[in-house]
């Protein structure tokens, strides 16, 4: 009875997880990415796009302090070449406090700086977008949905940047913009992207949704990085110890053998 | 060291000769390795070796993570992600440690809940209980602290709520809570000390496991029957039982293989499925999340920390007596800590002669009516605290206290057990006597 229970323990751990988040949600398209489920793995093409999407798009007003430009060639995300990857840091200016006689100065920045903190105060960091988002799961909060259908974060943020309705209200002197994957409704950005936002060399279509997703995938990549490496080294991990167990069991079932079948005999005159 | 008697330890080098006359360390590791043990454990047994390797794991991981964790409110989530992005297998380990807290909880409650059905409790074992029950609330400890390293908005505005509760308590409340946190909020204080303290408690519990396992290899294990080894001679007692090496070694490590094989694949295909995504941002003293909730292994007594508002009559009943110095929070908090009470004076809760829940025919169904309680308060513990959840978590709190105050003592009076088998070796030899092959490896079966 005991396996059972532990059975159904399992199940119920798996139904009271994800439970967290039990608040409402709006409208969460699944869409399909191709880092999903345990073989899926980032296109780098579309971490491309994406980045193009950020930093035309998104970095005027977000930041991304927690990620490092040199991360941008590393394997297993955009990996711009090196050259590129300079050229691309350069791009912004990052305060240095040791020029100017240490009083302090801004300066084009390299590779080893950050992406900059966002120009706007109630702007959120989007380095770990991805992952802050990733709660919500139904039904009845059970996290069942986010379990089967591996939706999360990059499903948010995509939805959520293609579900705006148009209208707008204001409340307070603020302008509110409705959205339908916002679970308040109305929030306060602005829609960012109307399609054609941004030029694509590989001749990928901009449309709002491409858009969104590409740029969903990116933060995707910026919040965890070392995607790739950790499936890997998780499906290494899941092989040897399959092998493992493997051995075990012959070994295991090879030492009581002797045992058991003494007690096959032993139960005979004892009945 | 049990009271079972069997070979004991004989030097045969000079070496080992001298050893055993200096430092008998030898001796004492043949002996615990070697200790005999029932035939007939079944695979809920193998929880304490995932145990021991779960807080190994925890302690190596977590040395690591600690060269490269700034315990500072303005470095802590930053250090937390210069480990994610920039340590050599840093996300790994820290993932690791992460789900390795939630794999902890699993085995420990697969544990608990062995020896509850089992009767593991029960005399001479009451001593091994009560420790295993500290170690279960240091454990509670360090992974609520622990969870507070991070300094995400779940860590911050969860330790708030945590740290809230000790200033429910009457009287001296306010100044219990200051005295905890360092500080009148959640800060640098907090965070250093907790640090300080998650650092230090698994040593203190693998100073207890060691002598959780002493006390069991004293009494010896118990067992699905819940009958003892025989005692009276070696011969005997060697028909009851088999030495943990190798047997038990072999058979509890390929189980273990079988658990961390799950585990990694949730550490390597959804590491954060076990968390809170909220942790995923920074702490922020002003912005409190819509929904606070505890980590799962939580929750179910963070339901009935719940259950007891002020319009429950027993509250009021307990705030009237009290001339309202019990109010509903504190009543709560009481009821939190009452409910792992009332766990760990189950051996004298307990009044049945039988030990194990295997031929306690009525014990069965209110055990597992328990068992489903527990899922049912985890699962109320992460909705909102408004009906109908309310009500339903008050049901649930009733039947955990109803489980360990009311039927526990009452059963052993009016149930009417069935009779176990005289022997261990009974039990073994008619195991497979009925399930006939499974054992068998190419030995011929004697005619009937």
């Amino acid at each position: 009875m005991l396996k059972r229970l532990t059975l159904t323990a399992a199940l119920a751990l798996v139904l009271a997880t994800g439970a967290h988040a039990a608040g409402g949600s709006g409208e969460v398209t699944d869409y399909d990415f191709s880092f999903e489920g345990p073989f899926g793995t980032f296109d780098q093409m579309q971490l491309q796009r994406g980045l193009q999407v950020y930093t035309e798009v998104c970095s005027s007003c977000h930041g991304m302090k927690f990620v490092a430009f040199r991360t941008l060639g590393d394997p297993g995300g955009p990996q711009l070449p090196e050259d590129q990857v300079r050229a691309y840091a350069e791009l912004y200016e990052v305060w240095d406090p040791t020029l100017f006689d240490g009083e302090g100065d801004f300066r084009p920045a390299t590779p080893a700086d950050k992406f900059p903190e966002g120009l706007i105060s109630n702007a959120p960091d989007l380095s770990l977008m991805a992952k802050a988002r990733a709660g919500f799961s139904g039904p009845y909060g059970t996290g069942i949905s986010q379990f089967v259908n591996g939706m999360g974060g990059p499903e948010y943020i995509a939805s959520l940047l293609s579900g705006y309705t148009g209208e707008t209200k204001e409340e307070a002197g603020v302008f509110l913009y409705e959205n339908k994957a916002y679970s308040g409704g109305y929030l306060s950005m602005s829609q960012p992207l109307y399609g054609d936002d941004v030029f694509y060399e590989d001749g990928t279509e901009a449309t709002i949704e491409q858009q969104a997703q590409d740029v969903a995938a990116f933060l995707m990549w910026t919040a965890e990085p070392k995607m790739m490496a950790r499936k890997q080294s998780g499906l290494g991990g899941v092989i040897f110890l399959g092998v493992l167990a493997a051995l075990l069991y012959i070994t295991n079932k090879r030492i009581w053998a002797p045992v058991k079948s003494a007690a096959k005999k032993g139960a005979i005159p004892a009945e | 060291m049990s009271g079972i008697p069997h070979d004991h330890y004989e030097p045969k080098s000079n070496f080992e000769k001298g050893m055993q006359a200096r430092l008998p360390i030898i001796g004492l590791l043949y002996d615990t390795i070697m200790i005999p043990t029932p035939k007939n454990l079944n695979w809920m047994w193998i929880w304490g070796i995932v145990l021991t390797f779960t807080l190994a794991l925890q302690i190596i991981t977590g040395v690591v993570l600690v060269m490269h964790y700034v315990p500072h409110v303005d470095m802590a989530f930053a250090s937390v992600e210069h480990i994610m992005r920039d340590v050599n297998g840093g996300h790994m380990i820290r993932y690791l440690h992460m789900n390795g807290a939630s794999l902890f909880f699993i085995a420990v409650y697969a544990h608990i809940f062995r020896g509850l059905y089992y009767g593991s409790y029960k005399a001479p074992r009451e001593v091994t209980w009560i420790i295993g029950m500290l170690i279960y609330l240091l454990m509670m400890g360090t992974a609520f602290m622990g969870y507070v390293l991070p300094w995400g908005q779940m860590s911050f505005h969860g330790t708030a709520v945590i740290t809230g509760l000790f200033g429910a308590v009457p009287f001296v409340g306010e100044a219990l809570q200051t005295w905890l946190l360092g500080a009148s909020a959640v800060g640098q204080p907090a965070l250093n000390r907790f640090f300080s303290l998650h650092y230090l408690l698994p040593f203190v519990i693998a100073g207890l496991v060691i002598v959780h396992i002493w006390a069991f290899h004293t009494t010896g294990n118990n067992n699905p029957t819940g009958v003892e080894v025989r005692r009276t001679s070696k011969e005997e007692a060697e028909r009851d039982t088999l030495p943990f090496w190798p047997y038990f070694v072999i058979k509890d490590l390929y189980a273990l293989a079988i658990i961390l094989l799950v585990f990694f694949a949730i550490v390597g295909f959804m590491p954060n499925y076990l968390g809170h995504p909220d942790n995923y941002i920074e702490a922020n003293p002003l912005a409190t999340p819509a929904h606070i909730v505890p980590e799962w292994y939580f929750l179910p007594f963070y339901a009935i920390l719940r259950a007891f508002t002020a319009d429950v009559w027993i509250v009021m009943g307990a705030s009237w007596i009290t001339g309202g110095i019990i109010d509903a929070k504190f009543f709560g908090v009481l009821a939190m800590f009452g409910a792992i009470a009332v766990m760990a004076i189950a051996p004298w809760l307990d009044t049945s002669t039988v030990r194990s829940g295997r031929y306690r025919p009525m014990f069965k169904i209110a055990f597992l009516i328990l068992g489903a309680d527990f899922m049912f308060l985890m699962w109320l513990g992460a909705m909102p605290a408004e009906e109908p959840y309310a009500s339903l978590s008050l049901l649930g709190s009733t039947y955990w206290f109803a489980y360990f105050l009311v039927i526990l003592p009452l059963l052993g009076i009016i149930e009417k057990p069935t009779t176990p088998p005289a022997t261990i070796e009974d039990d073994f030899n008619a195991k497979y006597a009925k399930s006939g092959g499974g054992a068998s490896e190419g030995v011929a079966t004697p005619a009937e």
